[in-house]
C-alpha cells in the first residue's frame, strides 16, 4: 500500500521542492519505490532540482487530458533505479488540473501491480487550486518552514487548512535553513521556539548550508551524502519510513534540542 | 558565549517570537489583537464583581477543539484565570 505524503509550505522559497527531491531520493535510497509528482503546474522546478529537466516528454497535464499513459509520463532516474518523477506543465496553469482529477492519478499510482511504497507531492507556494489539487488525495503532510516570522506565519494558515482536510495528527514539521550560531546568539528562532509556536511535531531541521547551492546548481540530490544537509535529509528519511533515529549526543545530558543543537554546532 | 551573555539583552529572536504569537493569534481568531484585549476586559470585569481575580495573570486565547456534535474541529475562547480569593457575598 503506498502512503501519499504533501510536502507544503505556504509560503514560497522556503525549500519544498529541494526537500521534495531529497527526501524521495533518500527514501528510493533506503530500498523504497517512490514516485514524485510536482503538482507545481506553469512553475515546475522539481525537474530541474533533480537534474531531469532534458528528460521529459509527458507530463501530469498530459496524463489527466488523455494524451498518454501514466508510464509513459513517469520519468526513471538513472542514477536511483527505485525513484520515478512525474513532471507537470510548464506552459499551463493550475486549472488544468482539478482535485478529482489529481485523486484519480493517485489512485492509480495506488493500484500499480509493482506498487510503490510513497507518493511524494511537492506543493506550489500558496493557498489556491495548486494546493488544493497538492493535497487532495494526501494521507500525510511535511509542513516546510524557515525561522523566520513571514514563513511560519505562513506555516500555521496551512497547518488549519490541513487540519480541515483532515490531516490533523498526519503532519509534521521540517525547519528549513537554520543556523545554528545565529540561534545561538539569540538572532534567530530555535527549533525549539518553532515548535512551541506552531505546536507540530519536528520531524527534523535542515542547516543553512551552502551544499545545498551546490547541490542543486547540479541537479544532484545530497540526501545521504557527508554534508551536514545531506545526513540531515537522510535522518529524516528515516523518521519518515518509522525508524526511530537519535539525534547525536555528544554532551551526554540535555534536552532533545539541545543535543540537536549541539549536533550542528560540533559538525561544523 | 556564556550563558550569561544571553540575558543581557533581548535577542531579534525573542522579539520574532513574541510577534508571531500576537500574530497568530489574530491570525487565528481572524480578529485583532485589540478586540482580544477589549474581550479581556470585560471578562475581568464581569468576573470581578463575583471574585477576586490576578487581572495580570488572565490569560486569553483562540484556540481550536473537536467538537461535540460533528467530527470537525471549532473555534474556542480558552481562559486562565487566576483566582486570588473567591468571595462569598450570601
Amino acid at each position: 500500500m503506498s502512503e501519499v505524503i504533501v510536502v507544503t509550505s505556504g509560503k514560497g522559497g522556503v525549500g519544498k521542492t529541494t526537500t521534495t527531491a531529497n527526501i524521495g531520493t533518500g527514501l528510493a535510497k533506503l530500498g523504497k519505490k517512490v514516485v514524485m509528482i510536482d503538482t507545481d503546474t506553469g512553475l515546475r522546478n522539481l525537474d530541474v532540482v533533480l537534474g531531469l529537466e532534458n528528460r521529459i516528454v509527458y507530463n501530469l497535464v498530459d496524463v489527466v487530458e488523455g494524451n498518454c499513459r501514466i508510464k509513459q509520463a513517469m520519468i526513471t532516474d538513472k542514477r536511483c533505479p527505485k525513484l520515478y518523477l512525474l513532471p507537470t506543465a510548464q506552459t499551463r496553469d493550475k486549472s488544468a488540473i482539478s482535485p478529482e482529477q489529481m485523486i484519480k492519478v493517485i489512485d492509480e499510482l495506488k493500484s500499480d501491480p509493482e506498487g510503490f511504497d510513497y507518493i511524494l507531492l511537492d506543493s506550489p507556494a500558496g493557498i489556491e487550486q495548486g494546493f488544493q489539487n497538492a493535497i487532495a488525495g494526501a494521507d500525510r503532510a511535511l509542513v516546510v518552514t524557515t525561522p523566520e516570522v513571514s514563513a511560519i506565519r505562513d506555516a500555521d494558515r496551512i497547518v488549519g487548512l490541513l487540519d480541515a482536510h483532515g490531516l490533523k495528527e498526519h503532519e509534521d514539521l521540517i525547519v528549513n535553513r537554520i543556523r545554528m550560531d545565529m540561534v545561538g546568539r539569540g538572532e534567530m528562532m530555535s527549533i525549539e521556539d518553532v515548535n512551541d509556536i506552531l505546536q507540530l511535531n519536528v520531524i527534523g531541521a535542515i542547516p543553512d548550508d551552502e551544499s545545498i547551492v551546490v547541490a542543486t546548481n547540479k541537479g544532484q540530490p545530497l540526501v545521504g551524502d557527508d554534508t551536514m544537509a545531506g545526513q540531515a535529509f537522510m535522518n529524516i528519511c528515516k523518521r519518515v519510513i518509522g525508524e526511530e533515529v537519535p539525534f547525536l549526543d555528544l554532551n551526554g545530558k540535555g534536552g532533545f534540542f539541545k543535543k540537536l543543537s549541539s549536533l550542528f554546532k560540533n559538525g561544523k | 558565549m556564556s550563558l550569561l551573555d544571553l540575558f543581557k539583552k533581548k535577542g531579534s529572536s525573542d522579539v520574532a517570537k513574541d510577534r508571531l504569537k500576537l500574530l497568530l493569534v489574530s491570525d487565528r481568531a481572524n480578529c485583532s489583537p485589540e478586540v482580544m484585549e477589549m474581550i479581556k476586559n470585560d471578562i475581568i470585569k464581569v468576573i470581578s464583581k463575583y471574585m477576586v481575580i490576578d487581572a495580570d495573570g488572565l490569560d486569553i486565547q483562540i484556540t481550536t477543539t473537536e467538537s461535540d456534535s460533528d467530527n470537525g474541529s471549532v473555534p474556542a475562547l480558552y481562559a486562565n484565570i487566576p483566582i486570588k480569593d473567591i468571595r462569598n457575598n450570601d
